[in-house]
């Protein structure tokens, strides 16, 4: 099992250095829409740092989102994703590795560029910090989650719109406990028990949503 | 041994087929033959557990198929109208990953030959998205030759084929029947296989 | 005598519950009728004008029910569909799409009446209270299981995916309701409190269990006048959709 998880990792990490124009825009997005924020709602730093964990952490939701049609789509067209259905193995252990790989590629690329694109917004060191820890626990989460959605909207028409309204909502406790955990942070409070909380909700997802989305390939292959 | 008994399909709201029955044996051939949209890939999809029949059973080795989530997949091996290759992926890095998905990688020395044997040998090392479409089916085909599976469910392997590599896949299938193997394939071709056992299956609209 | 054993697998089969449901349709909407005329009766000449609120506070006895309903209907769906999806029957995954858009309506019924019962309670429309964002939220699960199924052409496929969604939504909610809390407890201005409800008279708590009430006979007359529908749509091509038309036509 352990190999098959690793093979999955592998191949999706080749595709992906293979094809890195599409690890570059998710990071793109990401950074402008951080960018767009401040042009929108003024310049006022006191203003901007009080948003950034928020601003930050719905681009990071957005970002994610955006790439979660790379998961299946590809692997649909070109008939891969037949064979990942026909092995004597478990489906849901593939798609373990899938979400791994769809967090190192769209994921981890955030997480280092969020410090660097908080400090547009004036975030302290401890925010910072905190930051890095909420998306680092955070991020796999949008992965987990997102991978049912894409399941589910296999092959639809329009399944890209489709699965950013089956999803968000989905989201809406990691963007919660994310945010907060740097707010905390600010306030003095610590952000462990957001952070704890995170912690819980990546285990819960890790465990439940590869099997979820497993179901819902069969289905939307048949 | 595979057994189909009374087995229907509904693709949408149209039926597609119903009450079909065969059986196929070690050493003999199935081929399906019939019209565009008459449930031939359903049939295949079916056969190999990716479409849920809409009425019936199938029986593998006189079990049914949806009891065993693990044995009838790693003794069947399906190659689809799609060709289940990765464009950015070279040959020899596809056949691997297939492989290993089925259990154990084949070592980068019998791909080499098998990808020889399919006519590939020197562009083992090429992305598959350079390959002409007829090289890339070769290059699933070749898949046959890695594994050692009994039952063979091909959907249109000769589909894009040059004349010499219809008369290879048609000498890779006389040998696997003659290794007392199970085939199962559809085609609009005029099949030239020697086989001892040979069943044709019509799917009428 | 021999006691006849009732067939329940009968009633399983569309066809069989397509006449069930027609019979059963008048009485659950004749019941809602009679329930809505009790409860509003209740609501606007029994319930005492309210201290704090005076005239306004009325609108309850129709928000509460809704706000009831809405997570209710939400838990029955998924039953309806988690059933359908583990053993298949065509029926519950029927039951579960013609629940859906009843769910929708009474979410968006509790947003509405809440909006209008916050302008003069809180002097503003919308605020960010706990339960109501979390309704919200449950409009957008809703919008999202009618979408994915209205999207998906295969009934087959779209009966077993919105039943995915709908059971992944179940084990959410709690942990939304839970985080929005949470959310809400961490910024939350002094001043709104939807919690801290005053001692309430007998009388109006009687007129909003009415009025729930009315909205469960209506919510099953609607459903069950649903599922007719979408029974004739997917059986459109079945001998007895057939014979019944064309009996109706004569």
């Amino acid at each position: 099992m352990l190999s098959l998880l690793r093979w999955v990792i592998a191949r999706d990490l080749t595709l992906a250095i293979r094809r890195r124009a599409d690890v570059l825009t998710t990071l793109f997005f990401f950074v402008i829409v951080v960018t767009l924020f401040p042009l929108g709602v003024g310049p006022e730093m006191d203003t901007l740092r009080r948003m950034g964990a928020g601003v930050l952490w719905v681009a990071a939701l957005l970002a994610s989102m955006l790439s979660l049609g790379r998961l299946f789509a590809a692997d649909h067209l070109d008939g891969t994703l037949e064979q990942f259905l026909l092995i004597p193995q478990s489906l849901s252990v593939v798609v373990l590795g899938k979400i791994i790989a769809h967090w190192l590629v769209s994921g981890v690329p955030l997480v280092l560029m969020a410090p660097i694109v908080g400090l547009q917004y004036g975030l302290s060191p401890t925010a910072l910090l905190a930051l890095l820890a909420s998306l680092l626990l955070g991020t796999p989460i949008l992965s987990a989650i997102g991978a049912i959605g894409a399941a589910l909207t296999l092959g639809l028409r329009g399944g890209g719109v489709l699965v950013s309204l089956l999803v968000l909502p989905l989201y809406v406790p990691v963007l919660i406990f994310g945010a907060g955990a740097v707010d905390a942070a600010v306030s003095g409070l610590g952000a462990e028990a957001h952070l704890s909380l995170l912690g819980a909700l990546l285990l819960l997802a890790l465990v439940l949503s590869p099997w979820t989305a497993a179901v819902a390939l069969r289905i939307s292959i048949e | 041994m595979l057994e189909v008994a009374n087995l229907a399909c509904i693709r949408g709201e149209r039926l597609l087929f119903k009450e079909l029955s065969f059986s196929i044996r070690p050493g003999e051939l199935l081929v399906v033959g019939g019209a565009n949209g008459s449930g031939k890939t359903s049939l295949l999809r079916m056969l190999c557990g990716l479409l849920l029949p809409a009425a019936g059973e199938i029986r593998w080795q006189g079990r049914s198929m949806g009891s065993m989530r693990d044995v009838y997949p790693a003794a069947m091996m399906y190659i689809g109208h799609p060709n289940g290759l990765k464009d950015e992926l070279t040959g020899l890095e596809n056949l691997r990953f297939a492989t290993a998905l089925s259990g154990a990688p084949a070592s980068r020395e019998r791909i080499r030959r098998a990808l020889a044997r399919m006519g590939l040998g020197e562009r083992e090392l090429l992305p598959t998205g350079w390959l002409s479409q007829g090289q890339k089916r070769r290059t699933a085909l070749a898949r046959l030759l890695l594994s050692d599976c009994s039952l063979w469910i091909l959907d249109e392997p000769f589909t894009a084929l040059d004349k010499a590599a219809v008369e290879l896949v048609q000498s890779l299938l006389e040998e696997h029947l003659r290794d007392d193997g199970l085939v199962v394939l559809t085609t609009h071709q005029d099949l030239e296989v020697a086989a001892p056992r040979l069943q044709r299956l019509h799917l009428a609209q | 005598m021999v006691p006849q054993k009732i067939n329940w697998f009968k009633y399983s089969s569309p066809a069989t519950f397509y006449f069930l449901a027609g019979k059963m349709i008048p009485w659950f909407a004749g019941a809602a009728v009679a329930f809505f005329a009790w409860g509003l009766y209740l609501g606007f000449f029994a319930a005492p004008t309210d201290a704090q609120q005076g005239e306004a506070y009325r609108i309850i006895f129709l928000h509460v029910p809704a706000a009831w309903m809405s997570m209710f209907i939400y838990v029955v769906m998924a039953g309806w569909a988690g059933l359908g999806l583990v053993l298949n029957t065509r029926l519950s995954s029927m039951m579960a799409s013609a629940l859906a858009p009843t769910g929708a309506m009474f979410t968006f019924l509790a947003l509405w009446s809440g909006a209008l019962w916050g302008k003069p309670t809180w002097g503003a429309y919308w605020v960010w209270d706990a339960r109501l964002t979390s309704e919200l939220i449950l409009l957008f699960l809703y919008i999202g299981f009618m979408s994915l199924q209205a999207t998906i052409e295969d009934p087959r496929r779209a009966d077993r995916a919105g039943a995915v969604l709908a059971l992944v939504g179940v084990v959410n909610v709690p942990i939304i309701y839970f985080s929005v809390r949470w959310w809400n407890t961490l910024h939350q201005g002094a001043s709104v409190s939807l919690t801290q409800a005053p001692a309430m008279a007998a009388v109006m708590l009687q007129g909003m269990l009415v009025m729930a009430l009315a909205c469960w006979m209506y919510s099953i007359a609607v459903v069950l006048a649903r599922v007719r529908c979408i029974i004739l749509e997917r059986e459109r091509h079945s001998a007895w959709v057939a014979e019944f038309l064309e009996g109706e036509r004569q």
